[in-house]
Protein backbone atom coordinates (compact mmCIF):
# COMPACT_ATOMS: atom_id res chain seq x y z
CA UNK A 1 0.00 0.00 0.00
CA UNK A 2 3.10 2.31 0.02
CA UNK A 3 2.92 5.36 -2.38
CA UNK A 4 4.86 4.58 -5.31
CA UNK A 5 5.20 6.58 -8.77
CA UNK A 6 2.81 5.37 -11.14
CA UNK A 7 1.60 6.84 -14.97
CA UNK A 8 -1.60 7.55 -13.41
CA UNK A 9 -0.12 9.79 -10.66
CA UNK A 10 1.58 11.90 -12.91
CA UNK A 11 -1.07 12.41 -15.30
CA UNK A 12 -3.38 13.84 -11.93
CA UNK A 13 0.03 15.92 -11.06
CA UNK A 14 0.02 17.50 -14.54
CA UNK A 15 -3.75 18.33 -15.03
CA UNK A 16 -3.59 19.74 -11.63
CA UNK A 17 -0.30 21.83 -11.77
CA UNK A 18 -2.56 22.99 -15.90
CA UNK A 19 -5.68 24.14 -13.47
CA UNK A 20 -3.04 25.63 -10.89
CA UNK A 21 -1.79 27.50 -13.56
CA UNK A 22 -4.93 28.24 -15.38
CA UNK A 23 -6.32 30.05 -12.10
CA UNK A 24 -3.29 31.82 -11.93
CA UNK A 25 -3.49 33.05 -14.92
CA UNK A 26 -7.07 34.64 -14.41
CA UNK A 27 -7.00 35.32 -11.12
CA UNK A 28 -3.48 37.41 -11.68
CA UNK A 29 -5.27 39.41 -14.78
CA UNK A 30 -8.32 40.24 -12.44
CA UNK A 31 -6.08 41.40 -9.60
CA UNK A 32 -3.90 43.41 -12.14
CA UNK A 33 -6.74 45.15 -13.54
CA UNK A 34 -8.35 46.02 -10.11
CA UNK A 35 -4.88 46.91 -9.17
CA UNK A 36 -4.68 49.60 -12.18
CA UNK A 37 -7.68 50.97 -11.65
CA UNK A 38 -7.35 51.21 -7.35
CA UNK A 39 -4.05 52.42 -7.95
CA UNK A 40 -4.73 55.00 -10.70
CA UNK A 41 -8.15 56.26 -10.02
CA UNK A 42 -8.50 55.93 -6.05
CA UNK A 43 -6.45 59.67 -5.75
CA UNK A 44 -8.67 61.23 -8.43
CA UNK A 45 -12.19 60.13 -6.99
CA UNK A 46 -13.05 62.90 -4.71
CA UNK A 47 -16.61 63.64 -3.58
CA UNK A 48 -16.83 65.95 -6.68
CA UNK A 49 -16.60 63.10 -8.92
CA UNK A 50 -19.42 61.79 -7.98
CA UNK A 51 -21.58 64.50 -6.87
CA UNK A 52 -21.29 67.53 -10.21
CA UNK A 53 -21.61 67.51 -13.55
CA UNK A 54 -18.37 68.82 -15.64
CA UNK A 55 -17.74 72.47 -15.20
CA UNK A 56 -16.25 74.44 -17.65
CA UNK A 57 -12.39 73.59 -18.24
CA UNK A 58 -13.17 70.05 -16.78
CA UNK A 59 -11.77 68.07 -19.39
CA UNK A 60 -8.42 70.09 -19.16
CA UNK A 61 -8.33 69.42 -15.34
CA UNK A 62 -10.10 72.09 -13.69
CA UNK A 63 -13.32 71.15 -11.13
CA UNK A 64 -16.66 69.56 -11.68
CA UNK A 65 -17.45 65.43 -11.80
CA UNK A 66 -19.31 63.10 -13.86
CA UNK A 67 -22.51 62.73 -12.38
CA UNK A 68 -23.82 63.42 -16.09
CA UNK A 69 -22.43 59.94 -16.88
CA UNK A 70 -23.11 58.01 -13.56
CA UNK A 71 -27.12 59.52 -14.28
CA UNK A 72 -26.87 58.65 -17.91
CA UNK A 73 -25.77 55.21 -17.53
CA UNK A 74 -27.95 54.17 -14.95
CA UNK A 75 -31.04 55.23 -16.67
CA UNK A 76 -29.57 53.72 -19.95
CA UNK A 77 -28.80 50.22 -18.40
CA UNK A 78 -31.72 50.29 -16.34
CA UNK A 79 -34.17 51.65 -18.70
CA UNK A 80 -32.41 49.05 -21.14
CA UNK A 81 -32.32 46.38 -19.07
CA UNK A 82 -36.17 46.45 -17.97
CA UNK A 83 -37.16 47.07 -21.83
CA UNK A 84 -34.85 43.61 -23.00
CA UNK A 85 -36.59 42.26 -19.85
CA UNK A 86 -40.34 42.52 -21.30
CA UNK A 87 -39.30 41.04 -24.53
CA UNK A 88 -36.78 38.49 -23.60
CA UNK A 89 -38.66 36.54 -20.53
CA UNK A 90 -42.14 35.81 -22.50
CA UNK A 91 -39.69 34.81 -25.40
CA UNK A 92 -37.69 32.62 -23.17
CA UNK A 93 -41.45 30.88 -21.72
CA UNK A 94 -42.47 30.35 -25.32
CA UNK A 95 -38.78 28.96 -26.74
CA UNK A 96 -39.25 26.33 -23.96
CA UNK A 97 -43.30 25.67 -23.31
CA UNK A 98 -44.33 25.78 -27.14
CA UNK A 99 -41.23 25.36 -29.23
CA UNK A 100 -38.92 23.17 -27.42
CA UNK A 101 -36.10 21.09 -28.71
CA UNK A 102 -38.63 21.64 -32.14
CA UNK A 103 -36.66 23.02 -35.37
CA UNK A 104 -38.38 26.03 -34.74
CA UNK A 105 -36.61 26.00 -31.27
CA UNK A 106 -33.07 25.14 -32.73
CA UNK A 107 -33.27 28.35 -35.32
CA UNK A 108 -34.34 30.37 -32.63
CA UNK A 109 -31.61 29.58 -30.20
CA UNK A 110 -29.01 29.69 -33.43
CA UNK A 111 -30.08 33.30 -34.75
CA UNK A 112 -29.67 34.55 -30.84
CA UNK A 113 -26.42 32.93 -30.48
CA UNK A 114 -25.47 34.72 -33.64
CA UNK A 115 -26.98 37.92 -32.23
CA UNK A 116 -25.02 37.97 -29.25
CA UNK A 117 -22.13 37.85 -31.48
CA UNK A 118 -22.28 40.94 -32.90
CA UNK A 119 -20.25 43.77 -31.89
CA UNK A 120 -21.63 46.05 -29.95
CA UNK A 121 -20.55 49.11 -32.49
CA UNK A 122 -23.03 47.36 -34.95
CA UNK A 123 -25.89 47.51 -33.16
CA UNK A 124 -24.65 51.30 -33.06
CA UNK A 125 -24.64 51.71 -36.30
CA UNK A 126 -27.81 50.02 -36.85
CA UNK A 127 -30.18 52.25 -34.17
CA UNK A 128 -28.16 55.51 -35.63
CA UNK A 129 -29.56 54.44 -39.27
CA UNK A 130 -32.99 53.66 -38.11
CA UNK A 131 -32.89 57.06 -35.83
CA UNK A 132 -31.97 58.96 -38.99
CA UNK A 133 -34.62 57.33 -40.57
CA UNK A 134 -36.77 58.51 -37.61
CA UNK A 135 -35.24 61.82 -37.72
CA UNK A 136 -34.35 60.92 -34.58
CA UNK A 137 -31.76 62.34 -32.46
CA UNK A 138 -29.31 60.91 -30.42
CA UNK A 139 -31.27 60.72 -27.17
CA UNK A 140 -31.84 58.89 -23.58
CA UNK A 141 -34.23 57.26 -25.58
CA UNK A 142 -32.13 56.15 -28.47
CA UNK A 143 -29.87 54.81 -25.94
CA UNK A 144 -32.01 52.50 -23.97
CA UNK A 145 -33.74 51.09 -27.04
CA UNK A 146 -29.81 50.51 -28.40
CA UNK A 147 -28.97 48.62 -25.15
CA UNK A 148 -32.12 46.59 -25.00
CA UNK A 149 -31.57 45.22 -28.71
CA UNK A 150 -27.78 44.46 -27.19
CA UNK A 151 -28.78 42.60 -24.14
CA UNK A 152 -31.53 41.04 -25.63
CA UNK A 153 -29.70 37.79 -26.96
CA UNK A 154 -27.80 37.36 -23.91
CA UNK A 155 -30.77 37.55 -21.55
CA UNK A 156 -33.16 35.53 -23.47
CA UNK A 157 -30.25 32.66 -24.01
CA UNK A 158 -28.87 32.94 -20.17
CA UNK A 159 -32.77 32.54 -19.50
CA UNK A 160 -33.30 30.06 -22.22
CA UNK A 161 -30.48 27.68 -20.91
CA UNK A 162 -31.89 27.97 -16.59
CA UNK A 163 -35.50 27.20 -17.61
CA UNK A 164 -34.50 24.40 -19.70
CA UNK A 165 -32.51 22.60 -16.89
CA UNK A 166 -36.21 23.17 -15.27
CA UNK A 167 -37.30 19.62 -13.80
CA UNK A 168 -39.98 18.06 -15.95
CA UNK A 169 -41.36 16.56 -12.75
CA UNK A 170 -42.50 19.66 -11.34
CA UNK A 171 -44.06 20.88 -15.36
CA UNK A 172 -46.30 17.73 -14.45
CA UNK A 173 -47.10 18.14 -11.02
CA UNK A 174 -48.66 21.34 -12.39
CA UNK A 175 -50.23 20.00 -15.47
CA UNK A 176 -51.57 16.73 -13.34
CA UNK A 177 -53.84 19.63 -11.46
CA UNK A 178 -54.95 20.63 -14.26
CA UNK A 179 -52.65 23.90 -15.03
CA UNK A 180 -52.67 25.37 -18.34
CA UNK A 181 -49.50 25.76 -20.22
CA UNK A 182 -49.70 29.30 -19.66
CA UNK A 183 -50.21 28.77 -15.52
CA UNK A 184 -47.33 26.19 -15.39
CA UNK A 185 -45.06 28.62 -16.90
CA UNK A 186 -46.37 31.96 -14.98
CA UNK A 187 -46.58 30.32 -11.71
CA UNK A 188 -44.27 27.44 -11.58
CA UNK A 189 -41.54 28.05 -14.03
CA UNK A 190 -40.62 31.36 -12.91
CA UNK A 191 -41.26 30.80 -9.52
CA UNK A 192 -38.65 27.63 -9.62
CA UNK A 193 -36.27 29.25 -12.06
CA UNK A 194 -36.18 33.10 -10.18
CA UNK A 195 -32.58 33.06 -8.92
CA UNK A 196 -31.28 31.94 -12.27
CA UNK A 197 -33.65 35.10 -14.11
CA UNK A 198 -31.92 37.27 -11.61
CA UNK A 199 -28.60 36.42 -12.81
CA UNK A 200 -29.23 36.50 -16.24
CA UNK A 201 -30.95 40.41 -16.04
CA UNK A 202 -27.66 40.93 -14.34
CA UNK A 203 -25.34 39.70 -16.57
CA UNK A 204 -27.19 41.58 -19.39
CA UNK A 205 -27.72 44.61 -17.19
CA UNK A 206 -23.77 44.10 -17.32
CA UNK A 207 -23.53 43.75 -20.86
CA UNK A 208 -25.58 47.34 -21.00
CA UNK A 209 -23.60 49.57 -18.44
CA UNK A 210 -20.25 48.62 -19.97
CA UNK A 211 -20.85 49.33 -23.69
CA UNK A 212 -19.43 52.02 -24.86
CA UNK A 213 -19.75 51.68 -28.62
CA UNK A 214 -23.75 51.09 -29.06
CA UNK A 215 -24.30 54.51 -27.29
CA UNK A 216 -21.66 56.50 -29.28
CA UNK A 217 -24.11 57.67 -31.93
CA UNK A 218 -27.54 56.79 -30.26
CA UNK A 219 -27.44 58.28 -27.28
CA UNK A 220 -24.61 61.01 -27.79
CA UNK A 221 -22.67 62.71 -24.68
CA UNK A 222 -23.88 65.67 -23.35
CA UNK A 223 -21.97 67.28 -19.48
CA UNK A 224 -25.79 67.75 -18.52
CA UNK A 225 -28.22 64.96 -16.62
CA UNK A 226 -30.30 63.76 -19.38
CA UNK A 227 -34.38 65.62 -18.14
CA UNK A 228 -35.91 63.57 -20.83
CA UNK A 229 -35.87 60.49 -22.88
CA UNK A 230 -35.81 63.06 -26.11
CA UNK A 231 -32.45 64.73 -24.83
CA UNK A 232 -28.86 63.08 -25.24
CA UNK A 233 -27.22 61.22 -22.49
CA UNK A 234 -23.93 60.85 -21.45
CA UNK A 235 -22.28 57.23 -20.33
CA UNK A 236 -19.61 55.74 -17.97
CA UNK A 237 -17.54 53.91 -20.67
CA UNK A 238 -17.63 57.07 -22.84
CA UNK A 239 -16.72 59.03 -20.11
CA UNK A 240 -13.88 57.13 -19.43
CA UNK A 241 -13.19 56.92 -23.48
CA UNK A 242 -13.15 60.87 -23.95
CA UNK A 243 -10.79 61.69 -20.58
CA UNK A 244 -7.99 58.72 -21.52
CA UNK A 245 -8.29 60.62 -24.53
CA UNK A 246 -7.00 63.94 -23.38
CA UNK A 247 -3.45 64.67 -22.87
CA UNK A 248 -3.82 65.71 -19.27
CA UNK A 249 -2.44 63.42 -16.28
CA UNK A 250 -4.87 64.59 -14.34
CA UNK A 251 -8.12 63.96 -16.80
CA UNK A 252 -6.35 60.30 -17.44
CA UNK A 253 -6.76 59.84 -13.72
CA UNK A 254 -9.91 60.88 -14.01
CA UNK A 255 -10.58 58.30 -16.67
CA UNK A 256 -9.65 55.55 -13.62
CA UNK A 257 -11.90 57.03 -11.43
CA UNK A 258 -14.90 57.19 -14.01
CA UNK A 259 -13.75 53.11 -14.78
CA UNK A 260 -13.45 52.74 -10.59
CA UNK A 261 -17.09 53.71 -10.55
CA UNK A 262 -18.33 51.79 -13.24
CA UNK A 263 -16.58 48.61 -11.24
CA UNK A 264 -18.29 49.29 -7.99
CA UNK A 265 -21.60 49.85 -9.26
CA UNK A 266 -21.72 46.57 -11.32
CA UNK A 267 -20.18 45.19 -7.72
CA UNK A 268 -22.87 46.38 -5.83
CA UNK A 269 -25.82 45.76 -8.47
CA UNK A 270 -24.32 41.58 -8.19
CA UNK A 271 -24.02 41.81 -4.77
CA UNK A 272 -27.55 43.10 -4.50
CA UNK A 273 -29.05 40.58 -7.37
CA UNK A 274 -27.17 37.83 -5.40
CA UNK A 275 -28.95 38.47 -2.01
CA UNK A 276 -32.47 38.75 -3.67
CA UNK A 277 -31.79 35.65 -5.65
CA UNK A 278 -31.54 34.03 -2.20
CA UNK A 279 -34.58 35.43 -1.13
CA UNK A 280 -36.44 34.09 -3.97
CA UNK A 281 -34.89 31.20 -4.20
CA UNK A 282 -35.81 29.88 -1.05
CA UNK A 283 -38.81 27.70 -2.53
CA UNK A 284 -36.70 26.49 -5.61
CA UNK A 285 -36.66 22.75 -5.57
CA UNK A 286 -33.30 21.59 -5.94
CA UNK B 1 -71.04 -3.26 -11.53
CA UNK B 2 -71.20 0.78 -11.35
CA UNK B 3 -68.66 1.68 -13.44
CA UNK B 4 -67.04 4.98 -13.21
CA UNK B 5 -63.95 4.30 -16.29
CA UNK B 6 -64.70 2.11 -19.31
CA UNK B 7 -61.77 1.82 -21.46
CA UNK B 8 -62.92 0.63 -25.03
CA UNK B 9 -61.03 -1.11 -27.79
CA UNK B 10 -58.01 1.15 -26.73
CA UNK B 11 -54.25 1.00 -28.61
CA UNK B 12 -51.61 2.91 -27.61
CA UNK B 13 -48.12 3.29 -29.38
CA UNK B 14 -44.64 5.04 -28.63
CA UNK B 15 -43.37 5.43 -32.34
CA UNK B 16 -44.21 2.55 -33.87
CA UNK B 17 -44.01 0.56 -30.93
CA UNK B 18 -47.49 -0.84 -29.35
CA UNK B 19 -47.55 -0.53 -26.15
CA UNK B 20 -51.61 -1.27 -24.99
CA UNK B 21 -53.00 -3.51 -27.09
CA UNK B 22 -57.56 -3.54 -27.11
CA UNK B 23 -57.49 -2.63 -23.92
CA UNK B 24 -60.71 -3.24 -22.65
CA UNK B 25 -61.93 -2.84 -19.22
CA UNK B 26 -64.22 -1.07 -16.58
CA UNK B 27 -62.90 0.60 -13.59
CA UNK B 28 -65.72 0.22 -10.11
CA UNK B 29 -66.42 2.99 -8.34
CA UNK B 30 -65.46 4.34 -5.39
CA UNK B 31 -63.46 1.57 -4.66
CA UNK B 32 -59.43 0.96 -4.88
CA UNK B 33 -58.39 -0.94 -8.50
CA UNK B 34 -55.18 -2.13 -8.58
CA UNK B 35 -52.82 -2.76 -12.16
CA UNK B 36 -50.25 -5.29 -11.57
CA UNK B 37 -48.24 -6.92 -14.10
CA UNK B 38 -44.55 -6.94 -14.54
CA UNK B 39 -42.34 -4.17 -15.22
CA UNK B 40 -42.78 -3.05 -18.88
CA UNK B 41 -45.95 -4.57 -19.04
CA UNK B 42 -47.84 -1.54 -19.73
CA UNK B 43 -49.38 -0.94 -17.02
CA UNK B 44 -48.12 3.48 -16.26
CA UNK B 45 -48.72 4.04 -19.56
CA UNK B 46 -52.91 2.64 -19.73
CA UNK B 47 -52.60 4.99 -16.18
CA UNK B 48 -51.50 7.53 -18.26
CA UNK B 49 -53.84 7.00 -20.74
CA UNK B 50 -56.96 8.15 -17.93
CA UNK B 51 -55.98 11.55 -17.31
CA UNK B 52 -54.72 12.40 -20.66
CA UNK B 53 -50.90 12.31 -19.66
CA UNK B 54 -49.70 10.10 -22.58
CA UNK B 55 -49.78 12.62 -24.53
CA UNK B 56 -46.93 14.56 -22.88
CA UNK B 57 -44.79 12.51 -24.21
CA UNK B 58 -43.36 12.93 -27.68
CA UNK B 59 -43.97 10.33 -30.02
CA UNK B 60 -47.18 8.98 -28.65
CA UNK B 61 -50.20 7.60 -30.60
CA UNK B 62 -53.43 6.33 -29.38
CA UNK B 63 -57.02 5.07 -30.48
CA UNK B 64 -59.39 3.90 -28.41
CA UNK B 65 -62.29 5.68 -26.33
CA UNK B 66 -61.73 6.28 -22.24
CA UNK B 67 -65.29 7.40 -20.87
CA UNK B 68 -65.10 8.74 -17.56
CA UNK B 69 -68.48 8.50 -16.28
CA UNK B 70 -70.11 7.95 -20.13
CA UNK B 71 -68.02 10.84 -21.62
CA UNK B 72 -65.13 10.07 -23.85
CA UNK B 73 -61.87 12.05 -22.58
CA UNK B 74 -60.51 11.89 -26.43
CA UNK B 75 -62.97 14.01 -28.10
CA UNK B 76 -62.14 16.67 -29.87
CA UNK B 77 -64.17 18.95 -28.10
CA UNK B 78 -62.57 17.95 -24.38
CA UNK B 79 -60.92 20.25 -21.81
CA UNK B 80 -57.98 18.99 -20.94
CA UNK B 81 -57.58 20.86 -17.99
CA UNK B 82 -61.10 20.10 -17.01
CA UNK B 83 -60.13 16.39 -17.36
CA UNK B 84 -57.25 16.27 -14.91
CA UNK B 85 -58.89 18.39 -12.67
CA UNK B 86 -61.41 15.86 -12.29
CA UNK B 87 -58.70 12.62 -12.19
CA UNK B 88 -56.03 13.70 -10.31
CA UNK B 89 -52.51 11.94 -9.76
CA UNK B 90 -50.50 11.21 -7.34
CA UNK B 91 -47.31 10.57 -9.15
CA UNK B 92 -44.00 7.68 -8.46
CA UNK B 93 -41.86 10.44 -6.80
CA UNK B 94 -43.36 13.33 -5.27
CA UNK B 95 -42.61 16.38 -6.69
CA UNK B 96 -43.67 19.35 -4.27
CA UNK B 97 -44.27 22.74 -6.73
CA UNK B 98 -41.79 25.47 -5.55
CA UNK B 99 -43.55 27.37 -3.10
CA UNK B 100 -44.55 27.05 0.32
CA UNK B 101 -46.21 24.08 1.86
CA UNK B 102 -49.35 26.32 2.71
CA UNK B 103 -49.43 27.27 -1.50
CA UNK B 104 -49.14 24.05 -2.93
CA UNK B 105 -52.18 22.89 -1.33
CA UNK B 106 -53.78 26.30 -2.47
CA UNK B 107 -52.32 26.20 -6.15
CA UNK B 108 -55.09 24.04 -7.15
CA UNK B 109 -57.84 25.99 -5.71
CA UNK B 110 -56.32 29.02 -6.80
CA UNK B 111 -55.72 28.52 -10.73
CA UNK B 112 -59.40 26.56 -10.84
CA UNK B 113 -60.83 29.64 -8.73
CA UNK B 114 -62.24 27.19 -6.04
CA UNK B 115 -62.75 29.07 -3.16
CA UNK B 116 -63.37 33.09 -2.29
CA UNK B 117 -61.03 34.96 0.06
CA UNK B 118 -58.44 34.18 2.11
CA UNK B 119 -60.66 32.38 4.84
CA UNK B 120 -61.78 29.77 2.65
CA UNK B 121 -58.72 29.28 1.18
CA UNK B 122 -57.04 28.57 4.99
CA UNK B 123 -60.05 26.56 5.63
CA UNK B 124 -59.77 24.75 2.58
CA UNK B 125 -56.02 24.06 2.58
CA UNK B 126 -56.30 22.73 6.70
CA UNK B 127 -59.07 20.64 5.17
CA UNK B 128 -57.16 19.10 2.55
CA UNK B 129 -53.76 18.33 4.94
CA UNK B 130 -55.59 16.89 7.61
CA UNK B 131 -57.45 14.31 4.81
CA UNK B 132 -54.06 13.41 3.68
CA UNK B 133 -52.60 13.15 7.47
CA UNK B 134 -50.48 15.77 7.37
CA UNK B 135 -51.46 18.80 9.20
CA UNK B 136 -50.53 17.68 12.41
CA UNK B 137 -46.66 18.04 11.37
CA UNK B 138 -46.84 21.39 9.37
CA UNK B 139 -49.58 23.29 10.98
CA UNK B 140 -46.83 25.34 12.37
CA UNK B 141 -44.84 26.02 9.37
CA UNK B 142 -47.06 26.22 6.83
CA UNK B 143 -45.18 28.76 5.25
CA UNK B 144 -41.93 27.10 5.10
CA UNK B 145 -40.59 25.89 1.41
CA UNK B 146 -42.38 22.51 0.78
CA UNK B 147 -39.07 21.13 -0.13
CA UNK B 148 -38.10 20.80 3.48
CA UNK B 149 -40.15 18.28 4.15
CA UNK B 150 -39.43 14.58 4.10
CA UNK B 151 -40.39 12.54 1.13
CA UNK B 152 -42.67 10.87 3.05
CA UNK B 153 -44.43 14.18 3.72
CA UNK B 154 -43.86 15.51 0.63
CA UNK B 155 -45.72 12.47 -0.93
CA UNK B 156 -48.61 13.27 1.43
CA UNK B 157 -48.57 17.26 0.75
CA UNK B 158 -48.71 15.59 -3.00
CA UNK B 159 -52.26 13.84 -1.94
CA UNK B 160 -53.70 16.85 -0.15
CA UNK B 161 -52.48 18.73 -2.96
CA UNK B 162 -54.24 17.15 -5.59
CA UNK B 163 -57.53 16.55 -3.36
CA UNK B 164 -57.88 20.01 -3.34
CA UNK B 165 -58.86 20.48 -6.77
CA UNK B 166 -61.77 18.01 -5.69
CA UNK B 167 -61.45 15.23 -8.02
CA UNK B 168 -63.36 12.37 -8.48
CA UNK B 169 -60.68 9.82 -9.61
CA UNK B 170 -57.19 9.67 -7.99
CA UNK B 171 -54.61 7.82 -9.92
CA UNK B 172 -51.51 6.23 -8.37
CA UNK B 173 -48.60 5.67 -10.21
CA UNK B 174 -46.44 3.53 -7.95
CA UNK B 175 -47.02 6.11 -5.41
CA UNK B 176 -44.85 4.48 -2.16
CA UNK B 177 -42.45 3.00 -4.50
CA UNK B 178 -39.76 6.06 -3.65
CA UNK B 179 -40.53 5.99 -0.01
CA UNK B 180 -39.62 4.20 3.24
CA UNK B 181 -41.51 1.39 4.75
CA UNK B 182 -43.17 3.24 7.43
CA UNK B 183 -44.21 6.54 4.89
CA UNK B 184 -45.70 4.11 2.41
CA UNK B 185 -47.25 2.21 5.00
CA UNK B 186 -49.05 5.74 5.92
CA UNK B 187 -49.73 6.64 2.64
CA UNK B 188 -51.66 3.20 2.21
CA UNK B 189 -53.55 3.30 4.96
CA UNK B 190 -54.91 7.07 3.59
CA UNK B 191 -55.61 5.69 0.30
CA UNK B 192 -57.72 3.56 2.26
CA UNK B 193 -59.49 5.84 4.20
CA UNK B 194 -60.63 7.78 1.28
CA UNK B 195 -61.61 5.02 -0.67
CA UNK B 196 -64.64 5.85 0.05
CA UNK B 197 -65.06 9.21 -1.41
CA UNK B 198 -63.03 8.48 -4.30
CA UNK B 199 -62.39 6.07 -7.16
CA UNK B 200 -58.74 4.70 -7.15
CA UNK B 201 -56.57 3.40 -9.54
CA UNK B 202 -53.33 2.56 -8.12
CA UNK B 203 -50.44 0.85 -10.62
CA UNK B 204 -47.99 -1.42 -8.36
CA UNK B 205 -45.56 -4.19 -8.51
CA UNK B 206 -45.63 -5.30 -5.68
CA UNK B 207 -47.85 -8.33 -5.19
CA UNK B 208 -48.42 -7.87 -1.85
CA UNK B 209 -49.16 -4.08 -1.96
CA UNK B 210 -52.27 -4.92 -4.35
CA UNK B 211 -53.13 -7.54 -1.71
CA UNK B 212 -53.74 -4.90 0.69
CA UNK B 213 -55.22 -2.31 -1.44
CA UNK B 214 -57.43 -3.90 -4.00
CA UNK B 215 -60.98 -4.75 -3.98
CA UNK B 216 -60.64 -5.09 -7.71
CA UNK B 217 -57.56 -5.79 -9.67
CA UNK B 218 -56.62 -5.74 -13.36
CA UNK B 219 -53.61 -8.15 -14.57
CA UNK B 220 -51.23 -6.95 -17.32
CA UNK B 221 -48.58 -8.63 -19.53
CA UNK B 222 -46.95 -7.41 -21.86
CA UNK B 223 -49.35 -4.22 -23.02
CA UNK B 224 -52.68 -6.60 -22.80
CA UNK B 225 -54.74 -7.00 -19.98
CA UNK B 226 -54.96 -11.05 -19.12
CA UNK B 227 -57.80 -11.04 -16.27
CA UNK B 228 -59.30 -8.62 -14.34
CA UNK B 229 -62.39 -8.82 -11.72
CA UNK B 230 -62.99 -8.84 -8.06
CA UNK B 231 -59.70 -9.03 -5.97
CA UNK B 232 -60.67 -12.42 -4.01
CA UNK B 233 -61.28 -13.99 -7.40
CA UNK B 234 -58.64 -13.03 -9.11
CA UNK B 235 -56.33 -13.46 -5.84
CA UNK B 236 -57.86 -17.30 -4.98
CA UNK B 237 -59.02 -18.35 -8.05
CA UNK B 238 -57.29 -16.42 -11.39
CA UNK B 239 -59.06 -18.12 -14.49
CA UNK B 240 -55.70 -17.60 -17.12
CA UNK B 241 -52.52 -19.40 -16.63
CA UNK B 242 -50.36 -16.55 -17.06
CA UNK B 243 -52.46 -14.81 -13.73
CA UNK B 244 -51.69 -17.79 -11.49
CA UNK B 245 -47.79 -17.85 -12.60
CA UNK B 246 -47.69 -14.22 -11.73
CA UNK B 247 -49.20 -14.69 -8.39
CA UNK B 248 -46.87 -17.77 -7.93
CA UNK B 249 -44.09 -15.55 -8.75
CA UNK B 250 -42.83 -16.89 -11.58
CA UNK B 251 -42.36 -13.96 -13.69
Amino acid sequence: MKFRWQRRHVGELIARILMYFSFVIVAGSLALILWTVLSKGLPALTWDMVSQTPKGGFYLGKEGGILNAIIGSLYMAGGGTLVALLFSLPLALYLETYLGESRWGYWVRLSLDVLWGIPSIVYGAFGFTIMLALGMRASLLGGIIVLSLLELPIMTRAMDEVIRRMPRDLEQAALALGSTKLEVAIRVVIRQMMPGIVSAILLAFGRGIGDAASVLFTAGYTDRIPTSLMSPAASLPLAVFFQLGTPFPEVQQRAYASALILTIIVLVISLGSRWISAQVGKYSVK
Amino acid sequence: MDAHIQVKHLDAFYDHQQALKDINIEIPKKQITVIMGPSGCGKTTLLKTLNRFLELTEGTRISGEVLVDGQDIYERDIDVTEVRKRVGLLAQRPSPLPMSIYENVAYGMNIHRMKKGKHEYKAAVQHYLELAGLWDEVHKRLHDPATGLSLGQQQRLCLARGLAVEPEIILGDEPTSALDPISSQNIEKRLLDLKEQYTTVIVTHTLRQAKRLADYVIFMYLGEVVESGPAQEVFENPKEARTRAYLEGQF
